[in-house]
């Protein structure tokens, strides 16, 4: 079923990692990916690999959960490792087959590439399992804030990101609904060419999008109702305060970007000094 | 010809920490002809129990039968036995797709594989049973129509598939007591003339008790009672009690007043025929 995809969906915890400042995680992930695409041996990965298996164990997130969030793209992880793997270049043939062959160097390249992948699913899949969408977009504003002297409109940005991330799971709900309502009225999705398929769509996305305009209708009288105009002067229930744990995991992170560095980058900073 | 539900478990969200049981090994059988009202609170399953009835949903334990047909199976037969469910789901004014009135109700009569003759005959006798003139609204936008008129293009759009029974899902939701009793009348009309089965969804014990000739009340998953509406009141008044439901009103004045001696008929079912009683009773004219 449709409403049954988590990706996004906030998991309730009190874990150290659920209750960091969401303007540290947001940073944190930020600073992993970089991370993810310094690294590029067996040593750097198995850093970041460890990290993320930290993390997951002091979030107390259940595992099946985390195996679900790469679920969605596992058709593009195993694409991503066969295309490297047959188009790769190099001496090393494993195997080969009429014109298709394997090399080693264009193996060990899908495989990077899929833990590339992996990886950056699922820390950004833990950053939204931990913090409440509203957390998350009150991080997100707090840390564009800066930037709104060049232009930036942070706190309707972020506004906007709050009501779409609130909207999924109702239009999803809503899919449902029509989905079922359509199909108890014969209509069947599954049957004949592209074109007639993409026609059996209509009762599907007219009456939703007629429902997402309603809605957005709705919100905004009722937003203006209660005298919204937009971030100026505007104060918060919940007031983001940096605490010890932050540092704790600004370090941690600083830590392994470090080492993941050294590691890549350390003969040529030695040769650079001497 | 019956609609048969055997042992009906259905879990949401099945293998994830957000789990859910909502239906609990439920059985019933629901035969044509009848008038079957369904009661509960929100999230008692009730909706979740309906969806069965069609095959919209496949239940995680349990099986389900239209017309003795397996749901569970593929081809034309069991495709057949679904489309004999004719479904009106919560504000089905929400579906609406199409340009005119008559496409819209037209697209399930097509689906069915109805020839246009057919069809056109079908959307006029659809139309005529909701009070919708064919002449002034056929071809119209569906779209510029009032709230109430869209919910009847709504159910026309299923009542135009000639279906052995009718499913209503709360089809009363958010519209005024006017056209919420013109609506009633037009399913009990069709329920009347075409000799159907009918099972309303609601959580208002009033409409229940007026429309219904069987009652089921759900709670937590499970159907706790099954009899006429009646029966149910009389004998179980505590059990819808313990599931914080309560029996209407009228029913309780009736039984106070006959408590104080009066003696009236136990055909009460609403405000108007314990007034007519009571006249009779005490030669009002």
């Amino acid at each position: 079923m449709l409403t049954d995809i988590t990706l996004g969906q906030y998991y309730p915890g009190n874990s150290f990692v659920h209750r960091l400042d969401p303007r540290t995680k947001i940073i944190v992930a930020f600073l992993f990916i970089i991370g993810t695409f310094i690294a590029t041996d067996a040593i750097t990965y198995g850093m970041l690999i460890g990290f993320v298996a930290l993390i997951i164990g002091i979030s107390r997130l259940p595992m099946s959960l985390v195996v679900k969030s790469i679920k969605p793209l596992w058709i593009i992880l195993i694409l991503t490792l066969l295309i490297h793997m047959f188009t790769g270049q190099g001496e090393n043939v494993i195997f080969s087959w009429r014109f298709l062959k394997v090399t080693q160097e264009g193996l060990e390249l899908g495989v990077k590439m899929s833990l590339r992948l992996i990886l950056l699913l699922v820390v950004s899949s833990i950053l939204t399992f931990t913090t409440s969408p509203i957390v998350l977009t009150d991080g997100i504003e707090a840390l564009l804030r800066p930037f709104r002297s060049i232009g930036v409109p942070a706190h309707e940005l972020a506004m906007m990101m709050t009501i779409a991330l609130r909207f999924i799971p109702t239009l999803l709900g809503e899919t449902d609904r029509i989905m079922k309502a359509q199909t108890a009225r014969g209509a069947d999705f599954n049957e004949g060419n592209i074109i007639k398929r993409a026609k059996n769509l209509l009762p599907i996305l007219i009456p939703l999008f007629i429902s997402a305009f309603r809605r957005a209708d709705e919100l905004a009288v009722a937003m203006e109702a209660r005298c919204y105009r937009g971030g100026e002067g505007r104060t918060r229930m919940h007031q983001l305060v940096y605490k010890k744990i932050d540092t704790v995991a600004f370090i941690s992170t600083g830590i392994l970007l470090i080492a993941i560095i050294v590691v890549r980058w350390g003969n040529d900073l030695c040769g650079l000094l001497n | 010809m019956s609609i048969k539900l055997e042992n009906i478990s259905y879990t949401y969200m099945q293998g994830t920490p957000f789990e859910r049981n909502a239906l609990d090994d439920v059985s019933v059988t629901i035969e044509k002809g009848e008038f079957v009202a369904i009661i509960g609170h929100t999230g008692s399953g009730k909706s979740t129990l309906v969806q069965h009835l069609n095959g919209l949903l496949k239940p995680s334990t349990g099986k389900a039968f239209i017309n003795d047909v397996d749901l569970d199976g593929k081809g034309d037969e069991v495709k057949k036995a679904k489309h004999s469910v004719g479904m009106v789901f919560q504000y089905p004014e929400h579906q609406i797709f199409a340009e005119t009135v008559y496409e819209d109700i037209a697209f399930g009569p097509r689906n069915k594989g109805f020839s246009e003759e057919e069809v056109e005959k079908l959307v006029k006798d659809a139309m005529s049973f909701v009070h919708l003139d064919y002449e002034e609204f056929a071809q119209k936008s569906p779209f510029n129509l009032s709230g109430g008129q869209m919910r009847r293009v709504a159910i026309a759009g299923v009542v135009a598939m000639a279906p052995d029974y009718l499913v209503l899902d709360e089809p009363s939701a958010g519209l005024d007591p006017m056209a919420r009793d013109v609506i009633f009348e037009e399913i009990i009309n069709l329920y009347k003339k075409r000799d159907i089965g009918v099972v309303l969804v609601t959580h208002s014990m009033e409409e229940a008790v007026r429309y219904a000739n069987r009652l089921l009340v759900v709670s937590d998953g499970k159907i706790i009672l099954d009899d006429a509406p009646k029966e149910i009141f009389k004998n179980h008044s505590q059990k819808l009690l313990d599931v914080s439901m309560d029996i209407p009103q009228v029913f309780k004045l009736a039984e106070s007043l006959r408590q104080k001696g009066l003696t009236l008929s136990e055909d009460i079912i609403d405000a108007k025929s314990l007034v007519a009683e009571i006249k009779k009773q005490r030669g009002i004219k």
